[in-house]
């Protein structure tokens, strides 16, 4: 499988250099390893999802408690989310910081990834979602760090999304 | 069985837990009991109390999580029973009010007045105390013992489609969830 092995060890340290010990996460291609890094680490707390939105409330309850918690999910879970962000998060002032794979944009060879990508960005700009990308992987552990800082600072919502040029080994 | 008996019954034993509950009857009740620090009253977002519950329970192992759910609220995120199975966290104890009602928002049934089962539910979830309450004796004595117990609990409480007049407390929204996590923090430093 070519989901990159070493762009998601980066990203994984740089999540727990940022202290993060929860991370929420529904399977999808480009996170598996990830995920598997989650679950082979004793210090970090994998809760496997039955769908996104529980992630933006086991990651209040873990912030009320202290714990910093990541999202992982793939575009269409931010989509099945967004109830959760707006009267949850938004709502009360919760910090998520979400990982977002990015599917459906340039170079997508699966027809059903398409339309969900045309409209993730456009949806992250309307909710009011700061965002940036994780696009190279130089970028990646001063990103995670600086998404975190401003979600913890502004207690809201903050996205990066994990894109193909960084996820995907050609 | 009044919702609001049951929560009177139980309220001395809430003194010790975090307590999540979910909008409008059942936060209004609980806080005309008396509001505490330790109660978050999740205002919107239905279907997530639960998954809050087991955030907390997840993120802090030696206190004890009561979520104060009910069943339009639990319908709405069915997928939250399997996921604290999964975990199923000893310090989580799941109530969940059944009016079988979405009464708060206008008092429609839900579909547990047409047959559906919230313990059966659970129970197939894999939560491993299940149980439904009728009466408020009941009531009291499964909840203390789930709180004295060591394992994930989910207790259905039928309970009559009543509530009070009005949602509206007077604790603000912000102010209900800054004073929640500055209680959490304080009994850290403890």
């Amino acid at each position: 499988m070519p989901v990159s092995l070493a762009s998601s060890r980066v990203i994984f340290e740089a999540l727990k250099k940022c202290d993060v010990r929860l991370v929420s996460a529904l399977p999808e291609t480009w996170l598996v390893h990830l995920i598997r890094m989650a679950d082979d680490d004793p210090e970090m707390i994998l809760v496997r999802l039955a769908k996104e939105e529980e992630g933006v409330g086991i990651s209040a309850g873990a912030h009320f408690a202290g714990v910093k918690s990541a999202m992982l999910m793939q575009n269409h879970g931010f989509l099945a989310s967004i109830n959760g962000i707006v009267s949850f998060a938004h709502l009360y002032k919760i910090p998520l910081l979400m990982l977002i794979s990015y599917r459906g944009s340039f170079g997508e060879r699966d027809p059903w990834q398409t339309q969900g990508g045309n409209v993730t960005e456009a949806l992250l700009r309307a909710m009011g979602i700061p965002y940036s990308f994780l696009d190279g992987i130089e970028n990646v552990e001063k990103r995670i760090r600086q998404a975190q800082t401003l979600a913890e600072s502004s207690l809201q919502p903050v996205a990066l999304l994990l894109t193909r040029d960084l996820m995907w080994d050609e | 069985m009044l919702r609001l008996d049951c929560l009177r019954a139980v309220y001395p034993e809430l003194e010790n837990c975090l307590v999540v509950t979910i909008m409008g009857a059942t936060a209004a009740e609980l806080h005309s009991l008396g509001h505490r620090p330790n109660f978050f009253y999740l205002q919107h977002a239905m279907g997530l109390a639960s998954s809050t519950g087991l955030g907390l329970a997840l993120s802090l192992p030696n206190q004890k999580i009561v979520v104060l759910d009910g069943d339009g609220s639990l319908l709405m995120n069915l997928g939250s029973l399997s996921t604290m199975a999964r975990y199923r966290p000893q310090n989580l104890v799941h109530i969940v009010f059944d009016n079988e009602s979405l009464l708060s928002v206008g008092g429609f049934p839900t579909a547990t007045s047409t047959g559906t089962d919230l313990e059966g539910i659970a129970r197939a979830a894999g939560i491993p105390m299940v149980l439904t309450v009728r009466t408020v004796e009941d009531f009291k004595s499964t909840v203390k013992n789930a709180l004295d117990g060591e394992q994930l609990a989910t207790i259905v409480a039928k309970v009559e489609a009543t509530g009070p007049s009005g949602y509206v407390t007077d604790i603000s929204l912000l102010e209900n969830r800054f004073q929640f996590r500055r209680y959490i923090q304080s009994l850290k430093n403890r």
